[in-house]
């Protein structure tokens, strides 16, 4: 029969010769494997201190940008809700009023917005379904909570600070690809 | 006997208690950093500078701990246990000659507590008293888990007194003493290892298995008996078993440097032309050197093997340890037979 694979090793049951029955030389053998190992370079990384750095498509908490002005890029389409899998988006429209054009771009805006970290499974599906290019996964790691009611982000956590020099860097993600992508006017929301 | 030795020795024996119970706080901290060390891991590193206070941590937390004395439980038999076990442990200490002697004030002391002319059977003799400590805990802890571990512990450190015994009347043929002062004097050229290879090794195994250390940790093995016969116990009576482990592997550490490893005497020291006392204390140095690395070697051994097959435990002590033992008190006979003809 031919074999799948050359690995397979031939296995005997013959009787151990003297050196083997009396294990030292086996386990000085161990020995040194562990003391090679007491030498080696640590595979810890002290978490507070130093931090892995994450692959480039880390899907971490979600971010709602703002324009180059510093108004809300979300218009409350709802898309993101309706694309998110996990139903863990929900939000309440508003109309924007006169003067307050400063801070909301669209004329309709979300007065709510929120993201339930429990149920969201950080996919990036509401990303790619916003058509304004509002919401954004980052590489930032949800924080963990001894209560589940605080895992209910809301505006005051996820909309990104208005200072400019506080934005948050969401071009990691933004390879090629995916600005190929974004360009492509043959998706509806790319229009 | 006058006062002065008597302050002397009350100090001393002070001294030895506390060196002592801190190197047995700072093997639970190394155990944890070579086991860290020796899977690629750090260890911990948190409390203090490189986590050198992590034992105090440990020890608080060991006192904050609820004391829990199930109802079931003989009550004073449980609290009997770890103290016994606690006693015994750091009664050991006494015979062993931690140094030469110190010139102070023209007078000579010393570096051994008590010098019993039958030192090697008082060390025996609290060990074995040793397994008591489990063996009542265990007992009176009313849990079969906890039975079970001080069965395992009493018939194990039964099988292997035995081994470790005949492996010490080999060496006694050699030195001719019983007293650890003089065992520790003879090895001032040669050390023992070299004219008791064999005795060597099989005093180590079986110190292996006296200290309940892996791979013969099975009177705690927490795999089939959840923790073997410190089960139920809880707060600083669980901290004393532990702790006792520790000072008996510290105990024996040095029972081995003394009596196969030269103890105090550091070779080509003659040729240095120190003072005597610059000579002892350079010495007791290095014994504590020699200790160190035992308790290494006991940490490191714990981390590579498994532990034994209970049947594989009493094969090994009772077919393969005492017949070679016993062989090796006969090779030890003949070759001084010899010897003392020429």
């Amino acid at each position: 029969m031919q074999k799948l694979t050359n690995r397979s090793k031939v296995v005997s049951d013959k009787n151990m010769t003297f050196l083997e029955k009396i294990y030292l030389p086996a386990i000085l053998k161990g020995m040194a494997i562990t003391l090679s190992h007491f030498f080696r370079k640590k595979t810890t990384i002290s978490y507070p201190e130093q931090k892995r750095v994450f692959s480039k498509v880390y899907r971490g908490q979600h971010v709602l940008k703002r324009d180059e002005l510093g108004r809300e890029r979300c218009t409350s389409c709802g898309l993101c809700a309706v694309s998110c899998p996990a139903e863990a988006i929900t939000m309440i429209s508003a109309e924007r009023k006169p003067g307050e054009e400063h801070l909301y771009r669209e004329e309709k805006y979300a007065s709510t917005y929120e993201i339930n970290m429990l149920r969201c499974i950080f996919c990036g599906d509401c990303e790619e379904a916003c058509p304004k290019e509002a919401i954004f996964l980052t590489d930032r790691i949800v924080a963990s909570q001894y209560k589940r009611e605080p895992f209910i982000y809301g505006k005051d956590i996820l909309l990104e600070p208005l200072d400019p020099s506080k934005r948050i860097d969401i071009s990691a993600r933004q390879t090629e690809s995916v600005l190929k992508f974004k360009e492509n006017k043959r998706f509806a929301h790319n229009k | 006997m006058d006062w002065t030795l008597y302050i002397y020795k009350t100090i001393f024996l002070f001294i030895i208690l506390l060196v002592t119970l801190l190197v047995a706080m700072y093997s639970t901290y190394g155990e944890r950093k070579v086991a860290a060390f020796l899977q690629d891991r750090i260890g911990p590193n948190r409390a203090g500078p490189f986590g050198l206070l992590q034992p105090l941590a440990d020890g608080v937390k060991m006192f904050m701990k609820e004391e829990i004395i199930p109802l079931s439980a003989n009550r004073i038999l449980f609290i009997l246990g770890p103290s016994i076990a606690m006693t015994t442990a750091l009664l050991t200490g006494v015979v062993i000659p931690w140094g030469g002697t110190l010139i102070i004030g023209g007078r000579e002391f010393s570096m051994q507590i008590a010098d019993l002319n039958i030192g090697i059977l008082y060390v025996f003799a609290m060990v074995s008293i040793g397994v008591y400590g489990i063996m009542i805990g265990g007992w009176a802890s009313n849990n079969k888990y906890a039975l079970y571990g001080s069965i395992r512990a009493a018939s194990q450190m039964i099988s292997y007194e035995l081994a470790m015994g005949l492996s010490i009347v080999a060496l006694i043929i050699t030195t001719g003493s019983l007293s650890l002062h003089d065992i520790v004097a003879q090895q001032h050229d040669v050390w023992n290892i070299v004219r008791q290879p064999l005795g060597f090794l099989i005093f180590i195994i079986c110190a292996f298995a006296e200290t309940n250390r892996a791979p013969f940790d099975l009177p705690e093995c927490e795999t089939e008996l959840v923790g073997g016969y410190h089960t139920e116990y809880s707060s600083m009576k669980l901290g004393f078993y532990l702790f006792a482990e520790y000072i008996n592997m510290f105990i024996s550490a040095a029972v081995i440097s003394t009596l196969y490893f030269g103890g105090y005497n550091m070779p080509f020291i003659d040729h240095l032309g120190l003072s005597q006392n610059a000579v002892t204390l350079l010495g007791t140095a290095f014994l504590f050197l020699k200790i160190f690395f035992w308790i290494f070697v006991f940490m490191w051994v714990r981390w590579t093997l498994p532990r034994f097959r209970y049947d594989q435990l009493m094969n090994l002590g009772w077919k393969g340890l005492i017949p070679l033992a016993i062989f090796n008190i006969l090779a030890t006979g003949v070759v001084f037979y010899f010897i003392e003809l020429n």
